[in-house]
Order: structure tokens, then C-alpha cells, then sequence
């Protein structure tokens, strides 16, 4: 298993009226073929922005990305998608790394049939003519589970309700079999039963068609059950990279430690006291001059205060950007 | 059985539909939809009960009609023995202070060209006669007491964080000292971090104060933190009622066990041992809902019995309700 996806250093910033928003100061993290990494962070944590970076979505201005390195291996040579002009990253979009966003309804263009716009996915990137087009387009739309596909074709997505609607968007980010498929948040809007029918249906796909799924979300929940690693966001860094396992059963970072605690679980007997973060997120307008959870931490020492924390190994596969060392409960010298 | 001195607000059959109007120039009522449609249960003093469901059950809907924001179409209500439906407005007007309501939208909530100050004593200058000095310590009292600093009362709702302006509705609330308080998915917007700091509040506030919560969210592993009893809604009808314990240790209705099953634990191991019970279709839709139970359209043990008349609502344990025909007592 090789990676297919390596992120090095990446720094996003916006330039805006009220000064320099330092969406994300030095972001690196890798995705290996057919694993599930899920992204977890508050919002304004930056995962979203990690993504949407990599892919040329955000507006510039005010959006400007500083320095990085994006690489994708899923050709012969790899490419970096940063240093991609606007042709390059269309063939990307779509064709290699499939996009599934949280609001289904602004992501679809809501003039367009859904069939027109998959077809039109098809055409552009595969050469299909139409009729094949209409015919795969309706093949996808009966693989991800949406009912009655030959009528299904010719609706707006309007006419579609928000569990289908997802699943239309589904199809759509795979139609071109993808490596990879980024899913920002795709069950947030969702209902409880109908995120579970959504996150069965994605990992259902990404078994058959063998692709590496980037699962943003803000529930640890969620990514329990189907994440292989997690990267866990704060103010623009990840703060934590760890195995599923590591990560909920041996969270190293303070920030991660609270955030599990703050989450009521259903199969605990007895009544606890939720754990709270006092205090707020930084504020990005800030540069970072220090660990960014300094001022929530209850670990929080010298080195914090004055240092931003580098990434340190605690695994062969967890990494962690703190300066506390909960095995030896002191500072990392 | 709970006797009646413990009950605090009482709900009997409670109905409410929303008619809708088809046509262009003779506008005929066509049908209603049946937010909440015959629902009964007991909200006993001190206790919060929860109340969970997907969008659109009619749980907000009991909410606003259990306090005649939303007037219901029929049924009753008795808030500390009190029937709001039989009083005058102005005799209403008197009752309001016993009763508060906090809403998901926490901006939204609070007047923008208003100073917080301003905002929570706002309810003291309608409802009591207190002098501009004994507001403004009030004021002061309320906001330290939700965890925020007092000087700031004269600052505006955008210079708050979200969790922040949240606690700012809490103390408006609570500015009357009220009995009971209808929390509509106070969390809902919020992060993760934040919500655990509001959900500690309400409970710290209701230990202190002997408050009453109608707790509404669609988030059940919350729910089942902060509430005593729960009740799980579907297409405006109570599935099933119980005390928390019981409702994750044995959920009656097919319905709960699929809501139960679908909601994600944050532990891996687990997470993957537990198989779900996923269910097909989504909602129908409130102005035709199915005959017979709600359910039977998604129900994974649906008999004949079930499309063609609707189950009772049946206390098969002590303190378990459920409307199902497949569970006897």
C-alpha cells in the first residue's frame, strides 16, 4: 500500500479588509490508497480550507496560498497540485480526486437536471458521447441507490429530498472513478438515519471501487466506526495524527484528550459531568507565535507559551504537536 | 405512579395542525398537516425531559404549543395547574413569567441594535416593578451567574461568540425566575467544545434554581446526557417514553432501536461490533401520513395489523409508554 496523496507544509492565508487571516500555517499530512482518513476539527479549525487548497476551490483573492506541496501519486509521475494551471487542476476535479460537499442543494446547479449534469461530467472527462453518457449516468444513479433512475435522470435537484440529493452528489463525485474522494461533511445537514444509510453507501463505493476516502467531519462518532487514521485540526494545524485505535484509546494531544471527553456517549451507564474547553479559539487574525492551544490547555507550561509545539512521534503512526509527554507526565526536553 | 403534586405540566391529546390552501382563486383548504397530532405526557417537577426526533416530527411544534406560542388546535395543557387556553390574554400576559423559552439561533434571538444589558432586563421592565438600580444589579447577577463577565452588559450580541450569545438567552430566560423553560435544540449551532460548556450550565442552573426543562434536540446521545426521561418523536406522534436508562438498555419500538442504532459511538472497537438497523425511504410526508401507525412505511416488523389502524399509546412497563402493536405489555 502506497501513499497517493502527500500534503507537505501547506500555508493558506486570506488577505481581507480587517488584516491576514492565517487560515492555515503549515498543514502536512498523507493519505495512503484505499484508506479512510477522516478530519476532524472545530469550525474555523481549517479542514475544509486544507481541501478546498488543494483543489484550487478557494477564492483568490482574498485567498492566496503561501507555500507547500500537494503531491498526487496517482499517475506515473507524481504532480503537484498546487504548481497545476487551470486546465490542469479541471483534469484533477472530477476526473482523479471527486468532491462531495455538505450542502448538497448550493453544490448542484439547481438549473440543470441531475442526468445533464453527470453526462456532462462524463463528456468532459471520459469522451463519452451523449447517449453512452445518459446511459452510464443512469447506471450511477441506480449504483448509489436512488430509486426509479430513468426518471430520476431528467429531475432538478429541488424535486430530490435531502438523502437523495447527497446520494445524486455522490454519483456524481464518482462518476469518473476517482482515486479519491473528499467528503466535506457530507452528513452534517443530514438526519441520524439517513447519515447511516449516506456512510454506507460510501464505504460500500470505496470497497468496489477501490478508491482512498478524506472524511471531513466534526464528529468523533462518525469517524469511529470508519476511519482508518484521523487528523485532528486546530486553529490551521493538525495537532494530532493517529490509527482510530491510538486516537481514541490513547489520545495524546491535550486538545484531543478534551474534545472525547466532551462528547456524551450513549453506552455509559452512569451520569458524568461533560468535560468543557473553557474559553474560545484563537483568533486567526493573530500570527501564530505559539502553540495555538496554550490558553486552553491545562497541561499548558513555559515551552507553550513561547514556542510553537513541533510534530513528534509517539508511533510508527502517531504523530502529535505537542510539548507535554502524557507517558512520562512531564515536558518534552 | 406519579402523583399529581409531582406533575408539573400536563399534556392531554394535544393536537395541532397547520390547514394549507390549494388553488388560485377559490383557495380551499385542502387538508392540514399534522404537526403534532394526539400527543399526551407529564413533565414532572425538576425533571428535564427530552424530546428527540428527525427534522421535521413536530418536536419544536410541541414545544411552542405546550406554551401557546403556537396556540394548539385542540387538546390540553395545565402548567402548574393552570390552563393557558381558557385565560384571557391579559391574565395570559400575567402567567408568561412562569415560563421561558430558549431557541436554536442564537442571534437571531437577540436584537441586534440592542445592548445585552438592555436585552435581559427587557422582561423585568414588561413583568415586575423594579427600580433602574435593582435591574441593573440583577442584570449583573444574571450574566455572572451563566459565566460571563457583568461589566459587559452594555456591549451588542455580535461582539459574542456563538456560545456566548447562547448564555445570553439563557439569562434572559431566567431574568423572571421561571418554572419551567422549553430549551428548542439550544445546541445545535454550536461546536462540540462549546456545547459541552452550555449543556454543564443548564444543568449546574437547574440544580441551583429547581428549574423544569422540555429539552428539545434531534442529537440523541445528548439528549440522553442531559435528560431524565425521553421521548422519541416521529411524524408528530410520541413513539416511545421512557426513563434514559431504559431507553438505550431496552428500546421498545423499532423506531428507537433504529434511531438508537444509527447514532455513532466514539469508540472504534464498538463502533464496529454494532450492526445497524438501517432503514429504507425517508419520512413521508406530514400532510398524507401513512394509515394506521406512522411508521409502518419504514418499519423493518411491520405486519398487517400495523397499516391498517394506529397502535395505542400503552404503559407496558411502570414509567415505559410505547405506541407500537407489536410490543404486549
Amino acid at each position: 500500500m502506497g501513499k497517493i496523496l502527500e500534503v507537505n507544509d501547506l500555508v493558506t492565508r486570506f488577505y481581507t479588509f480587517d488584516g491576514i487571516v492565517h487560515a492555515l500555517s503549515g498543514v502536512s499530512f498523507h493519505l495512503d490508497e484505499g484508506e479512510t482518513l477522516g478530519v476532524v476539527g472545530e469550525s474555523g479549525s481549517g479542514k475544509s480550507v486544507t481541501m478546498m487548497s488543494l483543489l484550487h476551490l478557494l477564492p483568490s483573492p482574498p485567498a492566496r496560498i503561501e507555500s507547500g506541496q500537494a503531491l498526487y501519486y496517482g499517475d506515473k509521475d507524481p504532480i503537484d497540485l498546487l504548481k497545476l494551471n487551470k486546465s490542469g487542476i479541471s483534469d484533477i476535479r472530477g476526473g482523479k480526486i471527486g468532491f462531495i460537499f455538505q450542502d448538497a442543494l448550493s453544490a448542484l446547479n439547481p438549473v440543470m437536471t441531475i442526468g445533464r449534469q453527470i453526462s456532462e461530467t462524463l463528456i468532459e472527462h471520459l469522451g463519452m458521447s451523449t447517449s453512452q453518457a445518459k446511459k452510464r449516468s443512469i447506471q450511477l444513479l441506480d449504483y448509489v441507490g436512488i430509486p426509479e433512475p430513468e426518471q430520476r435522470f431528467a429531475n432538478y435537484p429541488h424535486q430530490f429530498s435531502g438523502g437523495m440529493r447527497q446520494r445524486a452528489m455522490i454519483a456524481l463525485a464518482i462518476a469518473c472513478e476517482p482515486r479519491i474522494i473528499i467528503a466535506d461533511e457530507p452528513t452534517t445537514a443530514l438526519d441520524v438515519t439517513v447519515q447511516a444509510q449516506i456512510i454506507e453507501l460510501v464505504q460500500r463505493l470505496k470497497n468496489e471501487m477501490n478508491m482512498s476516502v478524506i472524511w471531513i467531519t466534526h464528529d468523533l462518532g462518525v469517524v469511529a466506526g470508519m476511519a482508518d487514521r484521523v487528523l485532528v485540526m486546530y486553529a490551521g494545524s493538525v495537532v494530532e495524527t493517529a490509527s482510530v485505535e491510538e486516537l481514541y484509546y490513547n489520545p495524546s494531544h491535550p486538545y484531543t484528550r478534551k474534545l472525547l471527553g466532551a462528547l456524551p456517549r450513549m453506552d455509559e451507564g452512569e451520569q458524568r459531568r461533560l468535560e468543557s474547553i473553557e474559553g474560545t479559539p484563537p483568533d486567526l487574525l493573530l500570527e501564530p507565535s505559539h502553540c495555538q492551544f496554550a490558553w486552553r490547555c491545562d497541561y499548558t507550561g513555559d515551552p507553550c507559551m513561547n514556542h510553537i509545539p513541533k510534530v513528534r512521534d509517539i508511533s510508527h503512526s502517531q504523530r502529535v504537536a505537542c510539548f507535554y509527554d502524557f507517558k512520562e507526565n512531564r515536558f518534552q526536553s | 405512579m406519579n402523583t399529581s403534586d409531582d406533575i408539573l405540566v400536563r399534556v392531554r391529546r394535544l393536537k395541532k395542525y397547520f390547514p394549507f390552501k390549494k388553488g388560485f382563486l377559490l383557495n380551499r383548504e385542502k387538508g392540514a398537516i399534522k404537526a403534532v397530532d394526539d400527543v399526551s405526557f407529564d413533565i414532572l417537577k425538576g425533571e428535564t425531559l427530552g424530546v428527540v426526533g428527525e427534522s421535521g416530527c413536530g418536536k419544536s411544534t410541541t414545544g411552542r404549543a405546550i406554551l401557546h406560542l403556537d396556540p394548539p388546535t385542540s387538546g390540553e395543557v395545565l402548567i402548574d395547574g393552570a390552563d393557558l387556553s381558557t385565560m384571557t390574554t391579559k391574565m395570559r400576559r400575567k402567567f408568561r413569567p412562569k415560563t421561558q423559552m430558549i431557541f436554536q439561533d442564537s442571534y437571531a434571538s437577540l436584537n441586534p441594535r440592542h445592548a445585552i444589558g438592555n436585552i435581559i432586563a427587557e422582561p423585568m421592565m414588561i413583568h415586575s416593578d423594579m427600580s433602574h438600580e435593582e435591574m441593573r444589579s440583577r442584570v449583573m447577577d444574571l450574566l455572572d451567574m451563566v459565566g460571563l463577565n457583568p461589566n459587559h452588559y452594555q456591549r451588542f450580541p455580535h461582539e459574542f461568540s456563538g456560545g456566548q450569545r447562547q448564555r445570553i438567552n439563557i439569562a434572559r430566560a431566567l431574568s423572571l425566575n421561571p418554572k419551567f423553560v422549553v430549551c428548542d435544540e439550544p445546541i445545535s449551532a454550536l461546536d462540540v467544545s462549546i456545547q459541552a460548556q452550555v449543556i454543564n450550565l443548564f444543568q449546574d442552573l437547574q440544580k441551583e434554581l429547581g428549574l423544569t426543562y422540555l429539552f428539545i434536540a434531534h442529537d440523541l446521545s445528548m439528549v440522553q446526557h442531559i435528560s431524565d426521561r425521553v421521548a422519541i418523536m416521529y411524524l408528530g406522534k410520541i413513539m416511545e417514553l421512557t426513563t434514559k436508562e431504559s431507553l438505550f438498555a431496552e428500546p421498545l419500538h423499532p423506531y428507537t432501536q433504529s434511531l438508537i442504532s444509527a447514532v455513532p459511538i466514539p469508540d472504534p472497537v464498538k463502533e464496529r461490533q454494532r450492526s445497524r438497523i438501517l432503514l429504507n425511504d425517508e419520512v413521508p410526508s406530514p400532510a398524507d401520513p401513512p394509515k394506521g401507525c406512522v411508521f409502518s412505511t419504514r418499519c423493518p416488523q411491520v405486519e398487517v395489523v400495523c397499516t391498517q389502524r394506529p397502535p395505542r399509546w400503552q404503559e407496558v412497563k411502570p414509567d415505559h409508554f410505547v405506541a407500537c402493536h407489536m410490543v404486549k405489555p
